[in-house]
């Protein structure tokens, strides 16, 4: 198999064999007119000014990239550098992606926007951008969700977005995006769907990896500036892949960085206990993409399980599978246990909550620390901040708040 | 238009259809490729030539296979069949069913909360004796078809007995290799399309379609709905312009009167959530199978008339 490149997708949306298209006709216009308009806006300066100015002034980019000192010192090896995407508004890396695609519901001349949201960092992201630019917004949600994410819920209404609890099937992420698919197939005239990772239909995979590489970037240029170097490796969790894809995607062609993505490993490797596609899935279609996936012997979807919600997910990103198969990024699954010792591991070593999330990754960064020498560097996506998590984790701790 | 291949196996009557043979040996293994396919009319394209002749529409009901069981599903095809539709689309539940509206994804997720299995499904349209039933349609998602492998279940859906196949995430750009094997096992793959769809992609969708056209009446997902939209008259004008295959209406209809407005415009009515909702009525307690079979048959028989009026 030929090496992993940076120029993909090519036009039918593959990434190598993976991604595609494999959705109701009732949609495929729309996603010819996205890929279209979307072709137009990348070349378009004042559309890149416009969202590059949102970024600074708006978000606070870029976000920082900060030597963990005393996580490094607790690791014992390599250096432990965090991107800190926990520092943007909203408090993840959801908002690099809502802005841009909002900007494109406006030059598509569409008045309406939906999402899907898991734990709710994209349905309050995607609120966000809706509230700064004045457009109706609905998000779908897992019913299960919202009683475990109360206070996501309660911010997105405050942003004037109405957030629909999903009563079908599993009522986690899966569901929410089913439904706001079905929403967009009977709204596609004026609506827009501002889905929140690199998976579903092409052209989303790429449009969403696109906006995310700002941190790949950001990355790539403050480890020149900061280090006089590229590092050695880059970490970051991986659930549908957002957040990993965008840090991931401007270092592929850099064959001296490891890339290392995270899944949730959940209680273990057996079907139903994790989330974990890449590690433990097959070959598959799900949500209108052909990417890895988690099914069982007939191809219905599997529950799947992670102390994170937003990693709560039985797909992945095409684009995720194409690294996996051309062996350019190695995927690991870190369990349960695992994140949630990491992430009060972080706030006692750094003053850094990270998000639930995040701290998959965080737990492999500390391992594979382990095994490399004090020169070495390793950079950590921290996706989001843990603000979110701490009833779930006081919970699980047995502590009140 | 009927085509007479063998005077042994044609019967010039309405009911042609009916005992078409399933497959056809006689005509040893090049009848298999997709040339000669193209030459010998399907089961659903026989069904649809014969409705024309005769100046009527068809009936096509849906079923989902396994709600509330296998062999119930296999009792409503014959009494389908016995109520004179024309053709029965079967779907198969899928956990992610993103076209299909509350009534369908409900009746969905009972079958699956029972277990239901593709080989099961199989297993009991095999026990049908297929080849003197209408037609049988499998709606099925691609997730279910690649994962089984596409050549290993069209193998599987020929054998037990179905005609062809309703792909619904399988849109006709993605669809030249799946047209390939399934006409070329002498099936059809039926393709939709949409009221989004701009007239320049039809084209692109009916090249790789064969048996008939699903056009999806409103945009949205399945149910039933209370008016048929204009823009559906409009679509179905120009449609038929565009190809010579027959256009089947579906997503929305429920009602015997919703058909007046596209007769003559459309060679056949598509109803599934109308079905299944007669099928929520076997969860209820004290729910007496028998009178489900009764209801749905008698609406399957108004509707049937309703089509055939000419």
């Amino acid at each position: 198999m030929p090496a992993a490149t940076k120029n993909v997708p090519d036009a039918q949306g593959r990434f190598g064999e993976f991604g595609r298209r494999f959705v109701p006709e009732t949609l495929m216009h729309a996603l010819e007119e996205l890929t279209a308009e979307y072709e137009r806006a990348k070349t378009d300066p004042e559309f890149q000014r416009e969202l590059a100015d949102l970024y600074k002034h708006y978000v606070g980019r870029p976000s920082p990239l900060y030597f963990a000192e005393r996580l490094t010192e607790y690791a014992g090896g390599a250096k432990i550098y965090f991107k800190r995407e926990d520092l943007n508004l909203t408090g993840a890396h959801k908002i690099n992606n809502t802005l841009g695609q909002v900007l494109l519901t406006k030059r598509m001349g569409k008045t309406r926007v939906i999402a899907e949201t898991g734990a709710g960092q994209h349905g309050v992201a995607t609120a966000t951008a809706c509230a700064r630019f004045g457009l109706p917004c609905v998000v779908y949600m897992g019913e299960e969700d919202v009683r475990r994410q109360k206070l996501n819920v309660f911010i997105m209404r405050m942003m004037g977005a109405e957030v629909r609890p999903v009563t079908s099937g599993s009522r986690t992420l899966r569901d929410a995006i089913n439904e706001a698919m079905r929403d967009w197939m009977a709204s596609v005239e004026d609506t827009h769907y501002i889905l929140g990772s690199v998976v579903g239909p092409h052209p989303f995979p790429m449009i969403v990896r696109d906006f995310q590489a700002v941190i790949g970037n950001e990355c790539r240029q403050q480890c020149l500036d900061q280090l006089g170097r590229l590092p050695d490796e880059v970490i970051a969790c991986v659930g549908g892949g957002s957040n990993s894809a965008g840090i991931f995607y401007p270092f592929i062609e850099d064959r001296t960085v490891a890339l290392t993505g995270v899944e949730a490993g959940g209680r273990g490797p057996n079907p139903g206990d994790h989330a974990s596609p890449l590690s433990y899935g097959v070959k598959g279609i799900l949500h209108g993409s052909y990417s890895y996936v988690l099914q069982d012997a007939d191809g219905q979807t599997l529950d799947v399980h992670s102390i994170s919600a937003g990693l709560d997910y039985p797909g992945v990103g095409p684009e995720h599978s194409y690294w996996k198969d051309t062996g350019r990024v190695t995927y690991t699954a870190m369990e349960d246990d695992a994140a949630l010792a990491t992430y009060q591991i972080v706030a006692r070593q750094e003053g850094i909550l990270p998000a639930i999330e995040s701290s998959h990754a965080v737990a492999q960064a500390i391992e594979n620390a382990k095994k490399r020498s004090p020169s070495d560097v390793i950079v950590v996506c921290l996706s989001g901040r843990g603000d979110k998590d701490v009833y779930e984790v006081a919970r699980l701790t047995g502590q009140d708040i | 238009m009927l085509i007479v291949h063998s005077a042994d196996r044609v019967e010039l009557t309405p009911n042609t259809a009916k005992v078409f043979p399933r497959t056809l040996p006689d005509c040893g293994p090049t009848f298999r490729t997709h040339s000669m396919a193209a030459d010998v009319p399907t089961r659903i394209a026989q069904t649809f030539a014969d409705l024309r002749s005769a100046r009527k529409m068809a009936f096509m009901p849906f079923v989902t296979a396994g709600d509330p069981d296998m062999p119930t599903t296999g009792a409503l095809i014959r009494e389908l069949a016995s109520r004179g539709v024309d053709l029965i689309e079967v779907g198969f539940p899928y956990s992610d069913p993103i076209a299909d509206g509350p009534v369908i994804q409900s009746s969905y997720t009972r079958a699956l909360q029972k277990k239901l299995t593709v080989p099961q499904i199989f297993h009991e349209i095999a026990s049908l004796d297929t080849a003197n039933l209408p037609p049988l349609v499998a709606m099925v998602s691609y997730a279910i078809i690649f994962r089984i492998g596409t050549e290993r279940f069209i193998k599987q859906a020929q054998d037990a007995g179905f005609a062809g196949f309703i792909i619904p995430d399988l849109p006709g750009d993605e669809a030249a290799e799946m047209h390939a094997l399934v006409t070329g096992a002498g099936l059809d793959l039926i393709q939709l399309v949409a009221p989004t769809t701009p007239r320049e992609r039809v084209q692109q969708i009916v090249q790789h379609c064969s048996g008939f056209v699903y056009c999806i009446a409103v945009a949205g997902t399945t149910g039933a709905r209370d008016t048929l939209a204009a823009p559906l008259v409009e679509q179905l004008t120009w449609l038929k312009q565009e190809t010579q295959l027959p256009l089947a209406v579906g997503f929305g209809l429920s009602k015997p009167e919703q058909l007046a407005p596209i007769q003559g415009l459309a060679d056949g009515a598509i109803v599934g959530s109308a079905i299944v909702r007669h099928l929520e009525a076997c969860t209820q307690p004290g729910a007496k199978l028998a009178d489900v079979m009764q209801r749905v048959g008698e609406y399957a028989a108004t509707m049937v008339t309703a089509a055939h009026r000419a």
